[in-house]
C-alpha cells in the first residue's frame, strides 16, 4: 500500500480529474460516518464554483478546508453552534489562493469549537475519532483535517495552528502537519481565535505534499496587516537540500518528566536517523520554555475574549429566541451559542485583561513571551533546526481529559512555545507506540520553512512511518 | 484561590455571558485553577523586558485612501437574524 | 464662597477621508442605511483591518499645527464593550501610545486677550454606527454606515475656567481643523462632536474636584448652555452641602438642562490591550517632514498678519480668519488697488456675512465674486455711488444682477455729483418753497432735512449727499 502523493495526483488529474475527485468523494461517503471528520461535504458540482478549478499549479487537486476558513456560499461553522448556519459572503485568502491554484473543495472539516481544544471534543458537531483507534481522539483543534488525511478522505487539508492545532493532531493521526512562520500565510478570512498566534498551515501525508501546497498558499496579502511581504521560495525545489550538514538541537526540555518513555524512545530513534542522514546533533535547553503553557493561557484567552465579542446575535450567527431586552439577547445568544470551553476561555481572557489584573497577567505574559522568543533566537544562532517530540503521549481516549481543562492544556506543552515565538514547525510521523502514531517535531528559525521541509523530506525518504495507513482505512486504489 | 460568585458574575457581565447558579461555582473553581496555574509566570524575572505583542516586530503598512470594497447589503443582511428597511434590529434600547 | 469652574473638552473630529480608517467603503454622509457598511465595518468573522494612510497624515497635520510631539511609534488598542452600534464588540482606538502628544491652542477671548489652552493628546480611532430608536415600534434599528469612519479624538487639558473660554477654544479648534482640511466641522451631521468634563472648586483651591462628563453637545450654543447649567448645578449642590458624583450626563437642549445618564459604578471596564491585528505605526522623519512642509498658513498666523498688513483690530481679524475661504475672499477684495482695507472689512463682515447668514449659505457659495465686490467698492471710492446706493447695488448683485457697473447702468443709479446740474435742481426747489427757505435762512436749522428730502425726491435719490449739503449751506449764507 502506498498512498498517492500530490505530484502523482496532479499528474493523474491532467487526464482524469473527475476520477480523482470521485475517488475521494466515494471514500468520504464510505468512511466519514466512522470518524466524523467533515462537518460539511460538498455535493457533486458544488465544488465547481471555484473559479479556476482544473488549471493552475495544483490543478485538479482535491482539498479539504478546516471549517475555520470562510468559504463563499458554503456554510462555515468554526465547529460552533454560534455559526451552525452561517453561510459567508466571501472566501478566505487561503481558500481563494488554493482555488486559484486549481484545488477542488471536497468539504469543510470538523474542529474544536473556534479552534479551542486539543482533542476535537469541543466541536458542536460531535467529536472526531482517530482512524488509528476509534475510541481515541485525533487531537485538535484541526482534528477533522488530520483524521481526514490519515483516513485517506482527502490528500491534503488546511488547518490552523494557534498552540499546536496542526502539529498535535498530525502527530496523533500519523501524518505530516506544518505550521509556517507567523505572517507567511494570510489570515484574512480565517476566523480568529488568538490573532497574534493563529497561523494557517497544512496537513498532508508527506513533507513533499506540504511543500506543493504551501507554495500555492504562502505569500503577502495586503488585506492582512500582519502578513509579511517577502518572496516565497520554491519549497518543492528546496526539498532536495536534505539534512546533511545541518545542526540539529535536541530540545532537552521535552524529555523531562511527563514524556511517555516509549514516545521518547521513538523520538531518540528518529533523531538517530537524522544523524545517519548527515545531521549533527547537540543538546539544547531553552530556559523559559516551561513557561510557554502559562504564557499561552493568558495571551490566547485574552485575545479570544475580544475576538469573539463580535458574536452577539445581531449581524450574523445564532440569536437566542425571545430575549427580554438587549442585554438578555447578548447573554443568552452567547451562552447558548458558545460551548463550555469557549466560555471558559472568554471568561479567563476577560479576567486577565480587566482592571487591576492586566499588568500581573497580560503584560507579564507578554514579557515572558519575549523571553521565550529570545530563547529560540539564541538557540538558532548555533543550530539550524530544533527537534523533539510533538506530544508527550500518543492519542488519548475520548473523554479522558475533558473533565480537567488543565490536563488538556498540558497536552500542547511541546508545541505552544513555537506559536509564542512565531516560528515555523512541522510534525512528521516517527513510529508507533502500541499501534498509535508518534510525531517528531522539527522547528526552524523565522521563514526557514524550506529548511525544515527539506529535513523532513530527507527523514521521510529514509523511513516508512508516513506511509502507514490506519488499519481499516487502507486506500486500495493507491 | 477561588473566584467568588460576584467576581464570576462581574466577568460574565463584562463578557456578556449568562452564567447560571450551578455553573458559577464550578466555573469559579476552574478559573481559579487556571489563574493559579498561570501564576507560574511570576518565576520569570522580567524587569526591563519589553512586552511582546507580535512575534515578528514589524511596522504597520498603510493603504491608500481609495474606495473599493463593494457593499451588497441585501446579501449581507441574509446572514442576520432580524432586519427591516435596511436596518439590523435589536430589542429596543432606551436612552 | 467664590467658585471656579474647571473645564476640559474632548472633541471627536471625523477626518475628511474618502474611505474608512480600516476598510475601503466610503465615508459619505446620508446614504441609505447599511449601504456603506462592508464586511470589515460589519465585523464579519475573519476580516482584518488595514490602516488608511490619509487618516494618519491628517492626524500628523493636526499635531504639527498645534506644536505637538508626533508619536514616532503609536499603537492601536482595542477598547472592549458591547453595544449594538459597535459591530466587533470593541472599538479600535489608541490608548497609551497616541499619535499626537502635547501641544496647545491659543484662543482669543472676547476681551481681546489670548489664552493658551493645552492639548493633552489626540489619537486616531474608528467611529461607531448609529442606533435609531424611533423608527420601529419594538426595536432599535442599527445603521452601520458610520462604523469605521476615521475620528481624531482631541483631548484638552482641564484649563478652561468658563463656558466662554470653552466655546472660544472649541471655535478655535473648529477653525483649525477646517484650515487643515482634515474635518468639515459640520456639527449638525456629527462630524465635529464635543464632550465636556466639568467640575467646580472654591476659588484658590489647587486640587481638582469630582467631575462630571456631559455628552451630546452638538452646537456651540449647546456647549455654552450646558456648561452654564452644569456649573450652576454643581455649585448649588456644593453650597447645599451635597457632593458631586462622578457620572456621565446628557444635555437636553429642549429642557436646557443636563441629566444623569450613568454613574461611575456602572462604568465599563474597557480592558484595553494592543490590537493584535495591527502592527505598531512607525512614522519616519521624512513622512512627518513632508507633511510639515505642506502645512497651510494657520489661523493664528493669518490673524496676526491681517492685523498688521490691513490695519485691522483683533476682533475684525479674528472674524475674517474664521475660515480659510472667508480669509481668502477678504484678501482678494482688500488687495485690489485703491480700496481701503478697513472699508472692505466692514462690507465683508457686514453685508456679506449677513447675506450668507440670511440665505443659509457658506462663504464658498457666496453669490458675489470677490472681484465683483471690489468693483462695487471702487464705485464708492470714486464717488459714483453713495453708501446707501451701494447697498442697493449690492442687493441687486446678490440676487444675480451681475457686476456693479451693469447694475448701476441698468438702474440709472449714478450719483448726481455735477455741481451745476445739482444747483439747478436746488434753485427750482427753493423757488417752489419760498416761505420755508426764508425760515431756513432765518435760522430754523431743522428745515435742512426738508430741503434735502425735496432735492432727493427730485433727483430720484441720486444727488450726492455730500455735495447737496455743501450747496445748501452755501446758498443759505450767500457771500455778500
Amino acid at each position: 500500500m502506498k498512498p498517492r502523493g500530490v505530484p502523482v495526483l496532479l499528474e493523474g488529474a491532467k487526464s482524469r480529474p473527475q476520477a480523482i475527485l470521485s475517488h475521494y468523494r466515494e471514500r468520504i461517503r464510505t468512511f466519514n460516518s466512522r470518524i466524523n471528520a467533515f462537518i460539511t461535504v460538498l455535493a457533486e458540482g458544488e465544488a465547481d464554483r471555484m473559479p479556476h478549478a482544473g488549471g493552475g499549479i495544483l490543478g485538479g487537486l482535491p482539498i479539504a478546508h478546516k471549517d475555520i476558513f470562510v468559504t463563499r456560499d458554503v456554510r462555515t461553522t468554526c465547529g460552533s453552534r454560534m455559526l451552525a448556519d452561517f453561510v459567508p459572503p466571501y472566501d478566505a485568502a487561503v481558500v481563494e489562493r488554493l482555488a486559484h491554484a486549481g484545488c477542488t473543495l471536497l468539504g469543510k472539516t470538523n474542529m474544536d469549537e473556534f479552534a479551542m481544544g486539543s482533542s476535537n471534543e469541543t466541536s458542536y458537531f460531535g467529536p472526531v475519532r482517530n482512524p488509528w483507534d476509534l475510541e481515541r481522539v485525533p487531537g485538535g483543534s484541526s482534528g477533522g483535517s488530520a483524521a481526514a488525511v490519515a483516513a485517506g478522505l482527502a490528500p491534503v487539508a488546511t488547518g490552523t495552528d494557534t498552540g499546536g492545532s496542526i502539529r498535535q493532531p498530525a502527530a496523533l493521526c500519523g501524518i505530516t502537519g506544518f505550521k509556517p512562520t507567523y505572517g507567511r500565510v494570510s489570515r484574512f478570512g480565517m476566523i480568529a481565535f488568538a490573532s497574534s498566534l493563529d497561523q494557517a498551515g497544512i496537513l498532508a501525508r508527506s513533507a513533499e505534499d506540504v511543500a506543493w501546497t504551501l507554495r500555492a498558499m504562502a505569500g503577502h496579502d495586503p488585506r492582512d496587516s500582519t502578513s509579511v511581504a517577502r518572496p516565497v521560495p520554491d519549497y518543492v525545489e528546496a526539498l532536495g537540500q536534505g539534512v546533511r550538514g545541518r545542526r540539529i538541537g535536541v530540545l532537552e526540555n521535552c524529555f523531562d518528566t511527563g514524556l511517555d518513555p516509549q514516545v521518547g524512545e521513538r523520538i531518540r530513534d528518529a533523531l538517530r536517523v537524522l544523524e545517519r542522514l548527515g545531521a549533527t546533533l547537540c543538546d539544547v535547553r531553552l530556559p523559559h520554555l516551561s513557561l510557554s503553557v502559562p504564557a499561552y493561557y493568558v495571551l490566547a484567552p485574552a485575545e479570544c475574549s475580544s475576538n469573539l465579542a463580535r458574536y452577539d446575535g445581531v449581524r450574523f450567527g445564532y440569536r437566542a429566541p425571545g430575549a427580554r431586552d438587549l442585554a438578555d439577547l447578548y447573554r443568552r445568544s452567547r451562552s447558548e451559542g458558545f460551548g463550555l470551553e469557549v466560555q471558559r476561555r472568554i471568561l479567563t481572557g476577560t479576567y486577565v485583561l480587566s482592571h487591576g489584573y492586566y499588568d500581573a497577567y497580560y503584560l507579564k505574559a507578554q514579557r515572558v513571551r519575549r523571553l521565550i522568543r529570545e530563547d529560540f533566537l539564541r538557540a538558532f544562532k548555533t543550530v539550524d533546526i530544533l527537534a523533539g517530540p510533538t506530544t508527550p503521549t500518543p492519542a488519548f481516549r475520548l473523554g479522558e481529559k475533558t473533565e480537567d481543562p488543565l490536563t488538556m492544556y498540558l497536552n500542547d506543552i511541546y508545541t505552544i512555545g513555537v506559536n509564542l515565538a512565531g516560528l515555523p514547525a512541522l510534525s512528521t510521523p516517527a513510529g508507533l507506540v502500541d499501534g498509535l502514531p508518534v510525531g517528531l517535531q522539527l522547528i526552524g528559525g523565522d521563514f526557514e520553512e524550506a529548511l525544515i521541509l527539506a529535513a523532513a523530506h530527507a527523514f521521510q525518504g529514509a523511513t516508512e512511518w508516513h506511509r502507514l495507513e490506519p488499519p481499516g482505512f487502507e486506500d486500495s486504489e493507491s | 484561590m477561588i473566584l467568588a460568585r460576584d467576581q464570576i458574575e462581574r466577568l460574565a457581565a463584562l463578557a456578556s455571558l449568562e452564567v447560571g447558579e450551578e455553573d458559577a461555582g464550578r466555573l469559579g473553581h476552574e478559573l481559579a485553577r487556571i489563574l493559579d496555574f498561570v501564576r507560574e509566570l511570576d518565576t520569570a524575572v522580567t524587569d526591563d523586558i519589553e512586552p511582546l505583542t507580535h512575534p515578528l516586530e514589524l511596522s504597520q503598512s498603510l493603504r491608500s485612501d481609495c474606495v473599493g470594497e463593494p457593499v451588497d447589503r441585501d446579501r449581507f443582511q441574509r446572514d442576520a437574524p432580524q432586519t427591516e428597511a435596511g436596518y439590523y434590529l435589536v430589542p429596543r434600547v432606551i436612552e | 464662597m467664590k467658585w471656579e469652574s474647571v473645564i476640559g473638552l474632548e472633541v471627536h473630529a471625523q477626518l475628511l477621508t474618502e474611505s474608512k480608517i480600516f476598510s475601503s467603503t466610503p465615508t459619505r454622509y446620508g446614504a441609505k442605511p447599511n449601504t456603506q457598511a462592508g464586511l470589515i465595518d460589519l465585523g464579519y468573522p475573519g476580516v482584518l483591518p488595514v490602516l488608511n494612510r490619509t487618516a494618519v497624515e491628517m492626524a500628523v497635520r493636526f499635531g504639527l499645527a498645534i506644536g505637538a510631539t508626533i508619536g514616532r511609534r503609536s499603537v492601536f488598542a482595542r477598547k472592549n464593550y458591547f453595544y449594538p452600534d459597535l459591530p466587533k464588540g470593541y472599538q479600535i482606538s489608541q490608548y497609551d501610545r497616541p499619535i499626537v502628544m502635547g501641544g496647545a491652542l491659543d484662543v482669543l477671548l472676547a476681551d481681546g486677550s489670548v489664552k493658551r489652552i493645552g492639548i493633552t493628546r489626540a489619537h486616531l480611532e474608528e467611529d461607531a454606527g448609529k442606533s435609531v430608536h424611533d423608527l420601529f415600534p419594538e426595536s432599535t434599528g442599527i445603521d452601520l454606515n458610520r462604523a469605521g469612519t476615521p475620528l481624531l479624538e482631541i483631548v484638552s487639558e482641564p484649563e478652561m475656567r468658563s463656558a466662554e473660554e470653552a466655546v472660544a477654544y472649541l471655535k478655535g479648534l473648529h477653525t483649525l481643523v477646517r484650515y487643515l482640511d482634515i474635518c468639515d466641522g459640520n456639527m449638525q451631521e456629527g462630524s465635529f462632536r464635543c464632550d465636556a468634563n466639568v467640575s467646580v472648586r472654591p476659588l484658590g483651591q489647587r486640587e481638582l474636584s469630582t467631575r462630571t462628563e456631559i455628552k451630546n453637545l452638538n452646537s456651540f450654543r449647546f456647549v455654552e448652555q450646558a456648561l452654564a447649567f452644569e456649573m450652576e448645578r454643581q455649585i448649588r449642590v456644593c453650597e447645599s452641602g451635597g457632593t458631586i458624583i462622578q457620572e456621565t450626563r446628557l444635555y437636553d437642549s429642549d429642557r436646557r438642562e443636563t441629566r444623569s445618564l450613568r454613574t461611575k459604578e456602572d462604568a465599563h471596564d474597557y480592558r484595553y490591550f494592543p490590537d493584535p491585528d495591527l502592527l505598531p505605526l512607525d512614522l519616519e522623519e521624512g513622512f512627518i517632514d513632508a507633511i510639515a512642509s505642506a502645512l497651510p498658513e494657520l489661523p493664528r498666523a493669518k490673524r496676526e498678519r491681517f492685523e498688521i498688513r490691513y490695519g485691522l483690530g483683533a476682533y475684525d481679524a479674528t472674524v475674517l480668519t474664521q475660515s480659510r475661504e472667508l480669509a481668502d475672499y477678504y484678501e482678494t477684495v482688500a488687495g485690489t488697488d485703491g480700496l481701503d482695507p478697513k472699508l472692505v472689512a466692514n462690507w465683508v463682515m457686514g453685508e456679506v456675512l449677513a447675506g450668507l447668514h440670511r440665505d443659509h449659505l457658506e462663504i464658498t457659495g457666496v453669490p458675489i465674486a470677490a472681484s465683483d465686490l471690489a468693483g462695487l467698492l471702487a464705485r464708492i471710492g470714486d464717488g459714483t455711488l453713495s453708501g446707501k446706493m451701494a447697498k442697493e447695488v449690492f442687493e441687486a448683485m446678490w440676487s444675480g444682477g451681475g457686476g456693479a457697473d451693469a447694475v448701476i447702468e441698468a438702474r440709472g443709479l449714478r450719483q448726481l455729483s455735477d455741481q451745476g446740474a445739482l444747483e439747478a435742481v436746488i434753485d427750482t426747489v427753493i423757488a417752489a418753497h419760498p416761505a420755508q427757505w426764508s425760515e431756513y435762512q432765518a435760522g430754523r436749522d431743522k428745515l435742512l432735512g426738508f430741503f434735502v428730502g425735496q432735492v432727493m425726491q427730485a433727483t430720484r435719490g441720486q444727488a450726492s449727499p455730500k455735495l447737496l449739503n455743501d450747496l445748501l449751506q452755501k446758498k443759505r449764507h450767500p457771500p455778500s
